[in-house]
């Protein structure tokens, strides 16, 4: 995933990593999502889901940014930080 | 994992699957998925749809439950293990402990470990967790006593698994995730991390021997792939992981295969291309002068290389063939005249050099041998052979290699086809033991008659009780055996010690020796006392090796354990068939050898019972003589 993405298309990629995850295709995120919005979207997931994101987007968080995301777009903004996007 | 080929229209393929088909159709694609190079998400996708998929019967995919006991977070790299299961022919339940709850769910019998009735129990411990209280000027004694301490809590907490749970139990390897304290000194400073890690890694590898718990050897893995690949100190702050997920795929991978070599699923014979393969050029072309191997250059000696790791393979029971387009004549001179060639051509048990399509080649190979596809692997340097025999042939493993040469043998040998759980004389034997069976089929080309056959071979069959001595190599054949397999019960070595000890019960291990050498033990019998019904023993298991079919040494096994059952005072002995797969050659082997069918008894399709009355039976006639082993 090189190419410049848009938020939206950020936001549709990380639903599909949840999809996959939790097993569930009507898993739908928003960049106002928060984790307690999701069933099943524990702490266990939420690193599964992080690995997934650093993979599939070949960045890597730093400690305290995973410790610090409150909604789906918090992570939106730090990806393209990361990307370089900006 | 780069023996795999990478993914090949993986989307396209999962969707297709989750579409339609019946669960046999699902499972073969999956598996098929299961064989390319996956990432950590394609992993949990695969994994899901798997989920998904019903139980399918005779699929040649063994259940197993397996319970994973960490000191660490490990939940992520359930998935993997089970993919990885798929790959190598098991279909894996997991149960994941609660984090760090393993000693009170290996105490208390109501959890929901017992529960879970696993056939297969892994630690997968934390040294911090052993070592972590040592103070860094502990003497030398007390190092040593916290060394000791360690192996005897261990060896009680398998031993809890092997008598209550009646598992199998894995160990794995303490991984060094120390940072180093002195410097080279973490070698020497008794109380020292590194230095107690390893001696711990050293005393438990040699206990689990003894104990016959299965080695998970993690911290040799990641010594390879590098620390860091294994452990991101950022996961193991965040969420206690000292396995992170970039390495679920390779830990699985080796969970798999050695779960996989236990159930008798490693791979048997290795089957070499030629040219470009164990030599550099083709051969037709270049002429045997003109061919690259051996000491002139480095291209020889990586041709060399993998000559010399075939003949290592060889001489610890891996069956050698050959599957190539040549000409027989110029191959067989090759082999003959080269002064550099390591492998000989008698080292090959099947030589398949001709014109013939490699697809079907390869299966006159397993036919040749009688093994199972699924038991050889395929190495051939052409991308194009791969993909034809993968597609043709999916259960014939065939490793992704490298343009270079150079990197042949570390990638066959990382995928671990021929994973091992022991190592016995037998094995040392076994390809010497192939090319004997070749001049004893010429034997019989030339003697006429089945029986003057026999008569020439000169057989005889030392017998006797399974024992310490022998029960590594009873395990591996019970564990093994597909063909001649009544029952296809698959025992650990604890169990068959078990079994021995039960009162009344007859295990047998046989030998065969004929005038081309010894064919070692070629197979075990147990039977046991049917419980609640005096006079009745129940065999259990009678497996035999494919090598010794139709030797005899059926008729006079059941002459020898007939005469065991009537001195313990049996007046029946009830043998039970089980229709799998693979042992349809001795679907009429009780009644063959004058076993009554049962009518009472429940009966299925896959399943049958028989009987012999004891009182009435007659010793069968063979040509086999007999060598009773002393007993102890």
């Amino acid at each position: 995933m090189s190419r410049r993405m848009t938020d939206q298309d950020i936001v549709d990629a990380l639903s599909r990593i949840l999809r996959i995850l939790l097993r569930d295709e009507a898993t739908v995120l928003t960049p106002q999502t928060t984790r307690p919005d999701v069933p099943g979207w524990d702490s266990l997931m939420y690193i599964n889901f992080i690995v997934a994101v650093e993979s599939e987007f070949g960045i890597k968080f730093k400690l305290a940014d995973v410790e610090s995301f409150e909604t789906v777009g918090d992570i939106v903004q730090q990806i393209k930080a990361l990307k370089r996007w900006g | 994992m780069n023996w795999l080929p990478p993914p090949d229209e993986f989307r396209a393929r999962l969707a297709a699957i989750q579409g339609s088909g019946t669960a046999r159709d699902r499972l073969e694609e999956l598996s098929g998925l299961a064989n390319m190079q996956l990432s950590f998400l394609e992993t949990m996708q695969v994994d899901a749809a798997l989920s998904k998929t019903g139980q399918v019967a005779d699929s040649g995919v063994d259940n197993l439950r397996l319970a994973v006991l960490a000191g660490s977070t490990i939940d992520h790299l359930l998935p993997s293990i089970r993919v990885a299961g798929l790959r190598r022919g098991l279909r894996i339940e997991t149960y994941a402990a609660g984090y760090r709850q393993y000693r009170q769910e290996l105490i208390e019998p109501a959890s929901q470990l017992y529960e879970f009735r696993p056939d297969a129990v892994l630690f997968s411990l934390v040294a911090k967790e052993f070592i972590g209280a040592t103070p860094i000027a502990a003497s030398p004694d007390e190092a040593d006593r916290l060394i000791d301490a360690t192996v005897q809590d261990l060896r009680g907490l398998w031993k809890r698994a092997r008598d209550e749970l009646r598992t199998f139990v894995i160990q794995q390897s303490f991984l060094d995730v120390e940072v180093p304290l002195f410097g080279g000194l973490d070698a020497v400073v008794p109380a020292a991390p590194a230095r107690l890690i390893a001696r711990l890694n050293a005393a438990l590898a040699d206990a689990a021997y003894e104990d016959s718990v299965l080695w998970l050897d993690i911290a040799r893995a990641s010594a390879r792939d590098g620390l860091d690949t294994w452990f991101d100190v950022v996961r193991w702050l965040q969420a206690k992981m000292e396995i992170g997920p970039p390495a679920a795929m390779i830990y699985g991978d080796l969970v798999a295969r050695l779960i996989a070599a236990a159930r008798g699923k490693s791979k048997k014979c290795l089957v070499l291309d030629l040219d470009n393969t164990l030599w550099g050029g083709v051969i037709g072309d270049d002429g045997i002068e003109g061919i690259v191997l051996g000491h002139d250059s480095g291209v020889g000696e990586a041709h060399l290389a993998l000559q010399r790791y075939a003949k290592t393979l060889m001489d610890r029971g891996v069956i050698l063939a050959v599957c190539s387009r040549n000409d027989p004549a110029i191959v067989e001179a090759a082999f003959r005249d080269h002064p550099e060639m390591v492998l000989k051509r008698s080292d090959f048990a099947a030589f398949a050099a001709n014109w013939n399509d490699k697809v079907t080649n390869l299966e006159t190979i397993a036919d040749q041998l009688n093994i199972g596809l699924d038991s050889l692997v395929f190495v051939d340097d052409n991308p194009a052979e791969r993909a034809h025999v993968r597609a043709s042939l999916p259960m014939v493993a065939v490793p992704e290699l490298p343009a270079d040469p150079a990197h042949f043998v570390r990638r066959i040998a990382e995928a671990g086809y021929f994973e091992a759980v022991s190592f016995t004389r037998e094995d040392h034997e076994r390809a010497r033991q192939y090319s004997a069976n070749k001049n004893r089929a010429s034997l019989r080309n030339a003697a006429g008659g089945m029986d003057a056959f026999l008569q020439q071979l000169g057989m005889s069959v030392d017998f006797g009780p399974v024992t310490s001595l022998n029960i590594a190599r009873a395990t591996q054949l019970i564990n093994k055996t597909n063909q001649f397999n009544t029952t296809t019960i698959r025992l650990s070595e604890s169990e068959v010690a078990a079994l021995a000890a039960v009162p009344g019960s007859i295990l047998l291990q046989f030998r065969l020796i004929d005038k081309f050498g010894d064919n070692g033990i070629v197979s075990v019998m147990i039977v046991v006392p049917a419980e609640g019904e005096a006079g009745v023993l129940d065999m259990v298991i009678w497996v035999m090796s494919c090598r010794v079919f139709g030797r005899q040494l059926e008729e006079e096994a059941l002459n020898i354990v007939v005469e065991a059952a009537r001195r313990r005072g049996a007046r029946t002995l009830r043998a039970t068939f089980k229709a799998t797969a693979k042992n349809a050659v001795i679907k009429d082997l009780f009644a063959k050898l004058g076993f009554l069918h049962s009518d009472t008894a429940e009966k299925t399709d896959a399943s049958s019972q028989w009987f012999l009355m004891l009182a009435d039976y007659i010793p069968r006639p063979t040509r086999i003589a007999r060598n009773e082993q002393a007993h102890d």
